[in-house]
């Protein structure tokens, strides 16, 4: 009876923590922001593709998922980190914590909030894509997208409580990011059969860049432009996209709560 | 509410002559600088396809195709528009060659290739940009078959090489025969080889290919439409012989 209570009154607080970084959100006038940014992508892909002589609809489909993709990221990452450095300035979060309640209350509360914004976010995305894909590729794409930006929410959730510094928790998530999305590349050029594999140099390169390629999240794999531009993605292409998210997420949520557990407030 | 602000007179005299003395300074320096010239900047070799595989972040096919926005854009420059014959056609070959690389479904490189960088009088450039057609037709015949018909009709017509136009002819009889390929392309070769002007012959090929639904960019037969009219008032002066 007392176990069902106290998770009933935890689940009570992680609703009233999610709820809170939603209306932050709302109030800041955050989704405003994205709108005008799905404008004036929008503007861009079309002028762009207008001085296309041919293959013009696939570039405007292509441009406007590639801004649509980077400018959620970069509006998330930043929202993330402003919030949780303003909740740590606010002493909000040893408020949180010093009420009788788990810390991973806290760490999910705050994850169930950003991914809420996060689900907007990327629903705003698919009312835009609708102008130019059909249905059933423009869901796909932002389910996709909507997984990349968990994924970059629960990053940034472990950059702040590590760092807590607005500039270097933004630069880490950045930096993070651009090297998953490099990495499929990267690992190419390392197997180049043109290099000499056999120097001690280029096999410790290469160690370590296999050793990187294991620890990041394949990205590049995630809400490909290729979909919009051929219309061509099926549903399975979601399937290791959502398997590689859940266990990504899962790794930061650790992360996260070891560094949580283990800081003193 | 808005924040309250002082007066201007609240701002010292120090200030003041700060301001326009930076004010002034900035005029002066700008005045004092040479004016901008326009200057030609050649076309700079196309990076390695490793490091523009790094670039395009996973998203190729789209850095394919701005990459072909900018070419196209190339030999309108700041300030001057620059001839596409004084283009290094070999540095061209190799970006359009770098996009198809990183996209082998577009099938913009090849129309820039075939329409615009083919369209000059230098004989030599036009080799090039054919010979760039004929190596991408060889790589996906059955993807690339209407390139390399044009290709032949700009031989046949153009350059007055019947040997050369022959070669591709044959090449898309030969090599071109894959299940999505129309019958009338494999069949091209006795068009291309036929007593006909260069304009019948660019005719025939692209209403066929706009009948048959391989055309339906609207930017793209807006293009080809022009290019058909000023073929059309070319053909209409006398006749040049083989």
């Amino acid at each position: 009876m007392n176990s069902s209570l106290s998770l009933l009154s935890h689940g009570v607080v992680l609703r009233a923590i999610a709820r809170v970084v939603f209306l932050e959100a709302v109030r800041g006038r955050l989704l405003w922001l994205v709108i005008a940014i799905l404008i004036i992508g929008l503007g861009l892909a079309e002028f762009t593709a207008d001085v296309a002589i041919t293959e013009s609809e696939q570039i405007v489909r292509g441009l406007l998922g590639s801004w649509l993709r980077a400018s959620a990221v970069f509006v998330m990452a930043l929202f993330v980190v402003t919030s949780m450095v303003r909740d740590f300035n606010d002493k909000g979060t040893e408020l949180i914590l010093s009420l009788p309640i788990p810390r991973g209350v806290y760490l999910f509360g705050r994850l169930a909030g950003y991914s809420g914004v996060a689900a907007v976010m990327a629903l705003l995305c698919v009312l835009f894509l609708l102008l130019y894909v059909p249905v059933d590729q423009a869901l796909i794409w932002s389910l996709s997208l909507l997984c990349e930006l968990i994924l970059i929410v629960a990053l940034a959730v472990l950059c702040l409580l590590t760092l807590n510094h607005t500039t270097l928790g933004m630069s880490a998530v950045m930096g993070f990011y651009l090297l998953a999305r490099a990495m499929g590349a990267i690992e190419l050029i390392g197997q180049n059969p043109l290099l000499d594999l056999s120097s001690v140099s280029q096999q410790v390169i290469n160690s370590l860049l296999t050793g990187l390629a294991y620890l990041l999240p394949d990205l590049y794999h995630f809400t490909l432009s290729q979909w919009l531009i051929y219309e061509d993605a099926t549903p399975q292409v979601l399937l290791p996209i959502l398997g590689q998210s859940f266990i990504y997420v899962v790794l930061l949520c650790a992360a996260s709560l070891f560094d949580l557990q283990r800081k003193v407030l | 509410m808005a924040t309250p602000v002082r007066s201007l007179a609240s701002v010292t005299t120090r200030v003041w002559l700060l301001l326009v003395l930076g004010l002034a300074g900035q005029l002066l320096w700008h005045r004092a600088n040479p004016n901008l010239t326009a200057r030609f900047e050649p076309l700079p070799a196309p990076p390695s396809i490793a490091g523009l595989r790094l670039a395009a972040l996973g998203d190729e096919p789209l850095l394919a195709r701005l990459m072909m926005l900018w070419l196209q854009a190339f030999d309108t420059q700041p300030g001057i528009s620059v001839p596409l014959k004084n283009l290094d056609y070999q540095r061209v070959s190799g970006w359009l060659a770098a996009g198809l690389t990183l996209d082998p479904r577009t099938q913009y490189p090849l129309l820039a290739a075939t329409r615009i960088y083919a369209a000059v009088s230098d004989q030599a450039r036009v080799r090039v940009m054919l010979d760039f057609i004929y190596r991408s037709f060889l790589q996906a015949p059955n993807q690339r078959w209407r390139w390399l018909a044009e290709a032949s009709i700009i031989a046949r017509h153009r350059l007055h090489d019947r040997e050369l136009a022959k070669r591709y002819a044959l090449a898309l009889t030969r090599r071109a025969n894959g299940p999505g390929v129309p019958s009338w392309a494999r069949d091209m070769s006795v068009l291309l080889l036929a007593d006909s002007n260069e304009f019948e012959a660019a005719f025939a090929l692209t209403a066929q290919l706009i009948k048959t639904g391989r055309i339906t960019d609207p930017h793209e037969i807006a293009f080809l439409e022009k290019q058909l009219d000023a073929l059309r008032s070319k053909s209409a002066r006398p006749k040049k012989k083989d």
